[in-house]
């Protein structure tokens, strides 16, 4: 390789390695991602056309503005941003793994100067009496010495929370950790939907783009409900019933789901989605003389013909749930032998309420079935897992960091004519000011230590 | 007393507080400053009982199951304004600079004078797609963050205003109002120990709600643009934290990129529900 490759690949090296890069990368990241949550993400091509001329629309689907965080050029920018990691990462962990594991026990004058954290005594008295006092000193308050024997004199050290120093690449491998786990989920998971009707069963879930997954166990819905808070529309709970079977044998007997408490079985998850009217409704409908006590009473599904003993014939025509507030409503066609068709309707809530139309029979809605459709969201997602390891030590790695700092200690003992030079030298590896002021302390144990 | 009226008071006393927060910078009597400082911590009190209260109210409604205060508008503006105070009295507590206090109450007096004058505070109880107690782990991290970043953007924008102006009057010691502000020194690492706080706090927030939109529906992520802002400030911030040890970005850089962030989290936060559209719509 000659001289000015190897440069331009050191000067390439460097440039991936780089804090500006990062910054770059971070700053291009937060940018463009606003991009998608202004310019609605994965519409239909009319809809894009019903805001943007076609020629707009043309230049925005080319650049993959309709689906910006898939496209070629995001993802690339988040493959930068992870380049950039792993490469700053295998440049500076080396020396970072030295210090933790080799400690400088004999560091160098010029280092120990480098220190801004250090005070220095002469006391009377010999270096084997003085040495163990200021192993003892150090223990006490801060941590147990290592001593080394050199000509130049004894070096002690000591030092607290040395793998604070990996907090950092803790942290950036989490999030290479969060995007392998989304990976695995985008090739080997899926997510579908399915729509069950109440006593249904499915052993197939639906893909967005409609093709079928085999479940490999089949899916019963027992029933579907909603529930409402008192006086409101306002709903209360969606809950599915789930029965689930595999070759005949039931594995989970009438499990409840509802929003915020999925079902998993086998690796697969079904969370309560949607729901439905599956088929008409049953209304059961009662039908009174008027001035008499008895009454009839018919179940009839919507568009069904019932025969009263007087030749009457009543269709239940029409039915809602909840009809402008006076809740469920149902409507009947009613035609009278030789005469036109009425419609009549009447009200759950209000049995007498067909009163008013002073007919010979007097009308009301006992009761209504009606049948639902389950919507489920079936999803299988191998990677979750590994996306939550990824966040997990990605919280671990940042407080390490910011919170633990790595502090070292070193007491130089130099003997000389009777007496002994002591030099104490600290440093931390972050949040400086408040080690400044620990240390201010400990000089001030120290003095009061050796006087 | 019902919770809204502690929440009036909490309103008048995060106002009073301010004021004597400025009053202090403008006479310079540390006995303002102290007086301050205390109507903070009253204020703070009621509004700790305020929410308490409130809480026990959701109970009380008919079909109420109750729930922690914290999942409509209103609610959330009320507790944002909590965490700010608790994250800055921290902050003042530990670090002793009462100055930054005129900087910060404005934000908490804001907060809660849009709640109490034009936010709906009726309670009601929770659809079920926000019955988990996913929603308190995330509502509760989400806003420690914010709350920290509103700190940071205070210290920063006192920063600014230092910078300048001991330009402006040469390399001297800017005098004035401006000489009970703290060193331009200490102003930066305030901006940095604040954001040191409120990052693995935003993160620990965006990672409560993938778990619960992966727990409810069954996507970790989904661009959602609430999810999506969210990630912005992160990015911002984690900018920031890298911008701070590269040589030529530190200070007036550092500063400006705090305060962006900032804006950001409050688009974030506020913009994205009145603005676009998405899965945080407050539940109207």
């Amino acid at each position: 390789m000659t001289q000015k490759k190897r440069g331009f690949l050191m000067a390439l090296w460097d440039f991936f390695c780089s804090l500006k890069l990062s910054i770059f990368t971070l700053i291009m990241l937060a940018v463009t991602s606003i991009i998608g949550t202004v310019l609605q993400q994965n519409q239909t091509k009319e809809q894009y056309l019903h805001v943007f001329s076609p020629k707009t629309y043309a230049i925005l689907d080319k650049m993959q503005m309709f689906d910006m965080y898939h496209s070629t050029w995001f993802i690339g920018l988040l493959m930068l941003f992870c380049v950039n990691l792993i490469c700053c990462s295998i440049k500076r962990l080396p020396r970072v793994w030295k210090i933790v594991t080799k400690p400088t026990l004999v560091p160098s004058q010029a280092v120990l100067d480098a220190f801004p954290n250090t005070v220095e005594r002469t006391v009377r008295g010999s270096l084997s009496e003085i040495r163990p006092r200021m192993e003892v000193f150090v223990k006490d308050n801060f941590a147990a010495t290592r001593s080394t024997e050199t000509d130049d004199g004894v070096y002690l050290y000591a030092e607290k929370n040395k793998y604070a120093r990996f907090g950092v690449y803790v942290t950036h491998m989490s999030i290479l950790i969060i995007f392998t786990g989304a990976i695995i989920g985008n090739v080997f998971g899926y997510k579908a939907y399915v729509n069950i009707p109440e006593g249904g069963s499915i052993d197939k879930v639906w893909l967005r783009s409609g093709e079928p997954v085999d479940l490999g166990f089949k899916v019963t819905c027992e029933a579907f409900s909603v529930s409402y808070y008192p006086d409101s529309q306002r709903p209360k709970e969606y809950k599915s019933i789930l029965t689930v079977e595999e070759d005949g044998v039931v594995v989970v007997d009438k499990r409840p789901i509802i929003v915020n408490d999925p079902m998993t079985h086998n690796g697969i998850t079904f969370y309560q989605s949607n729901f439905g009217p599956a088929g008409s409704e049953i209304m059961t409908v009662k039908a009174k003389l008027r001035g008499e006590d008895k009454a009839q009473v018919y179940t009839l599904r919507r568009g069904e013909k019932a025969q009263l003993p007087d030749g009457t014939s009543i269709t239940a025509a029409d039915f809602t749930t909840s009809y402008r507030n006076f809740g469920p409503a149902a409507r009947l066609n009613v035609r009278k032998q030789g005469e036109d068709e009425i419609s009549v309707i009447v009200f759950k809530n209000f049995p007498e309420f067909d009163q008013q139309r002073k007919g010979t029979y007097l009308f009301s809605l006992e009761d209504f079935t009606q049948r639902y459709y389950t919507g489920l969201q079936a999803t299988k997602d191998p990677g979750v897992w590994v996306v939550w390891l990824g966040c997990t030590l990605m919280v671990i790695g940042s407080l390490i960091a910011f919170f633990v700092s790595h502090q070292r200690m070193w007491v130089v003992l130099r003997e000389k004519d009777g007496k002994v030079q002591v030099r104490l030298v600290g440093t931390a590896h972050r949040n400086q000011p408040a080690y400044e002021l620990y240390f201010d302390k400990l000089k001030e144990a120290f003095n009061k230590h050796l006087a | 007393m019902t919770s809204g009226s502690y929440f009036n008071i909490v309103t008048i006393s995060y106002f009073a507080s301010m004021v004597l927060f400025i009053a202090f910078l403008a006479t310079k009597s540390f006995g303002v400053a102290r007086l301050a400082t205390w109507v903070a911590i009253l204020g703070f009190i009621l509004q700790t009982v305020g929410i308490g209260l409130r809480w026990y109210e959701t109970y009380q409604i008919p079909g109420g199951a109750g729930y922690a205060p914290m999942s409509n508008l209103y609610e959330s503006v009320v507790f944002f304004s909590w965490t700010i105070l608790l994250i800055y009295l921290l902050i003042e507590w530990k670090y002793k600079q009462k100055a930054v206090g005129a900087f910060v109450l404005p934000f908490a007096f804001l907060a809660m004078s849009w709640a109490q004058l034009s936010l709906d505070s009726s309670i009601a109880p929770l659809v079920p797609a926000l019955q988990s107690n996913w929603l308190t782990y995330h509502v509760i991290t989400c806003f420690l963050g914010y709350a920290a970043f509103a700190v940071a953007c205070g210290v920063s924008i006192m920063y600014l205003i230092k910078v300048g102006r001991e330009e402006d009057v040469g390399r001297g010691k800017a005098g004035g109002v401006l000489s009970l502000f703290p060193s331009a020194k200490i102003l930066d690492d305030l901006n940095y120990k604040a954001i040191m706080i409120g990052f693995p706090l935003l993160s620990i927030g965006i990672i409560t709600g993938a778990a619960w939109a992966n727990y409810a529906w069954g996507t970790y992520w989904s661009w959602d643009p609430k999810e999506t802002w969210s990630l912005i400030v992160w990015f911002i911030y984690a900018a920031f934290l890298h911008a701070r040890i590269t040589r030529g970005w530190a200070g007036r850089r550092a500063a400006i990129l705090s305060i962006i962030g900032f804006a950001a989290t409050i688009f974030c936060y506020l913009g994205v529900n009145l603005l676009l559209s998405g899965l945080h719509s407050y539940g109207s």
